[in-house]
């Protein structure tokens, strides 16, 4: 069962998710290795594969506020989490969606490091405390995206159907 | 049915009568932006997905910015692929090193923006090209992709939120205390995805130069663009730049928004937003005394002419302190060639700033002053999130180019006030020149 590996707080920024010390660094099979980098210790977890698949970083409001960087969301993706927050700010929301990055609008969450959640379509589950909370879907468009693995898969899925 | 500027941009773009906010549009482009971070991946995509010619080489324009001059081997790759794609694709809007630019400061300066236009570019502060009239939003190298290739992009209309700015700004007042006040007293997110629009008594204040840094710093407070309408002080700048005129756009007396502030700019004081948040602002007395290791003066949100010009008036005759390095970074080549024809470079090296060539440089942790453990900053730039500038620890604190100079001089944070030269007030130089 997914768990929640990091419970961060409210505007987190791109520069904390991928310091724009890295940012000549664009290909998405380098950049997880700049993950959270000013976070030392997570960084060096996250490298070690600590963490499975679809573990999830549990983020508070405007999560991925300030820059335009898809590093932020390629890094996140190169370890397959997955992001649980109250609000996601708009660009990062946006190259998540293109990038296949799978996010969670869940603007009640309460939950700690190390709760075990399960993601319904409609609620997450906080197994560990019991308790449900609503989530805010994305419209089935955007979401299209997502379940296609991003935009160029999704294109390329389109292309071939046409 | 009535509409907001940025509705009737959108929906001219979409080839619609009108667009309500929450509608998703397909709109055209007028103007794509790219710089070296952001683009070559961009068209890494586009390669795998075959497509090899983009959809309209004169609409696009090219600077590299983000590291330049190259900071190192991989930064000159990037740029190295810039270049050459620029060259396969025929794109003839490039601005090569030697009259490079921040590509927010340099296709307004350039004559590339008019009023009316859609423009995207893979950077968050494409905001700052709004304050011409024009509908522009960041977006990332995906959205960049599709737009290169099709020359379109669909968006989510954005509920607009108004601002009235009114009165005269007081003296040591500029745009930026303005629009850190606005983010103050709204939010990092209390902007989230809308449009900021900007009206009042008090844009006759207000140059163009003064405008791009309150659009710049739309995305600070979460907004999707920032918009100022076209009038006399637009027309001006615009006439100096290009033949082009756009199409200008007004608000409808009714049109609906999502919210309404009012600032009252002739109460405000210097402000700076102390480490952590742009949100974090408060006026400079209440912020009490800070050593600052360093000083920067520049960068998309405050690099243009008339910052320098301000910082200059402040530095003349004065140096900087001790253990206060001051780093000062004009915006655009345009901007570097005019501080060295009005003797505002000899000013910044006598009073012991150096002086950068145009680049994003430190403002972003990049380089040409990247911070140590602990160290503090007064920074004219746009972000102070945690480790922003460099290292974790360090602090970043903005405010604008006045209060920066002051604080140079001061060796901590400083109130412009007690600096300005009594001949110097360039918010009163603005209400000559356009005779209001």
């Amino acid at each position: 069962m997914p768990k929640v590996i990091i419970k961060l707080g409210a505007d987190i920024s791109t520069d904390d998710i991928y310091p724009g010390r890295y940012m000549a660094t664009v290909l998405p099979t380098e950049t997880p290795d700049f993950c959270f980098a000013n976070r030392t210790e997570f960084n060096t977890r996250l490298k070690a594969k600590a963490f499975t698949p679809g573990s999830i970083i549990l983020g508070g409001e405007n999560f991925g506020c300030g820059s335009s960087r898809e590093q932020a969301a390629s890094a996140i993706q190169g370890y397959g989490l997955v992001i649980v927050a109250q609000t996601i700010s708009r660009i990062f929301l946006q190259n998540a969606i293109n990038l296949g990055l799978r996010v969670i609008i869940c603007p009640t969450i309460e939950a700690e490091e190390g709760h075990e959640l399960t993601l319904e379509p409609m609620e997450v589950v906080n197994v560990t405390t019991g308790k449900r909370f609503p989530i805010q879907p994305l419209p089935p468009a955007r979401q299209a995206i997502i379940d296609a693995g991003g935009l160029i898969p999704y294109t390329r899925q389109r292309m071939g159907n046409g | 049915m009535p509409m907001t500027i940025t509705e009737k941009i959108l929906a001219a773009h979409a080839g619609l009568e009108s667009v309500r906010p929450g509608e998703i549009v397909n709109a055209k482009l007028d103007l794509v932006v790219c710089h070296e971070v952001t683009t070559p991946p961009a068209v890494a995509m586009l390669k795998k997905l075959g497509i090899t010619k983009v959809w309209d080489p004169t609409k696009i324009l090219v600077t590299p910015d983000h590291f330049v001059p190259n900071k190192d081997i991989q930064s000159a790759e990037l740029t190295k692929s810039l270049r050459q794609w620029r060259e396969e694709q025929g794109i003839e809007r490039y601005y090569e090193l030697g009259n490079h630019g921040i590509c927010h400061a340099l296709a307004p300066e350039q004559g590339h923006v008019h009023p009316g236009m859609t423009i995207i570019c893979g950077d968050s502060h494409t905001t700052t090209m709004g304050a011409l009239g024009a509908f522009a939003s960041g977006v990332g190298s995906t959205d960049l992709a599709a737009g290169l290739a099709t020359g379109e992009l669909w968006f989510r209309v954005p509920e607009s939120i108004r601002f009235n700015l009114e009165g005269q700004p007081p003296r040591g007042v500029y745009s930026k205390d303005i629009i850190l006040e606005i983010i103050r007293r709204i939010g990092v997110d209390g902007a989230r995805y809308m449009a900021m629009e900007y009206r009042g008594s008090a844009l006759p204040y207000l140059s163009m130069e003064a405008r791009f840094t309150i659009t710049n710093m739309a995305i600070e407070a979460g907004g999707k663009s920032g918009i100022f309408p076209v009038d006399a002080i637009t027309e001006a700048y615009l006439a100096e730049r290009t033949p082009e005129k756009g199409v200008r756009y007004e608000s409808d007396v009714d049109a609906e928004y999502a919210a309404e502030f009012f600032i009252r700019v002739d109460q405000l004081e210097p402000m700076v937003a102390l480490p952590g948040l742009p949100s974090n602002g408060t006026s400079i007395a209440q912020a009490g005394p800070v050593k600052m290791d360093q000083v920067y003066i520049g960068s998309c949100t405050n690099g243009r002419i008339e910052d320098l010009r301000i910082a200059a008036s402040i530095l003349k005759g004065n140096k900087v302190a001790k253990g206060t390095r001051t780093i000062v970074v004009p915006a655009t080549t345009t901007v570097w060639k005019q501080a060295m024809r009005e003797g505002l470079m000899d000013i910044f090296a006598e009073s012991g700033c150096v002086i950068s060539t145009p680049t994003c440089g430190a403002c972003l942790g990049g380089h040409m002053g990247v911070l140590g453990s602990d160290e503090t900053c007064l920074s004219t730039t746009n972000r102070n999130f945690t480790g922003r500038m460099g290292h974790p620890s360090s602090k970043v604190y903005l405010a604008s180019p006045a209060t920066a100079a002051a604080t140079a001089i001061a060796g901590g944070l400083a109130d412009p006030r007690d600096y300005l030269p009594e001949d110097c007030n360039f918010t009163i130089a603005e209400q000559q020149l356009w005779g209001v």
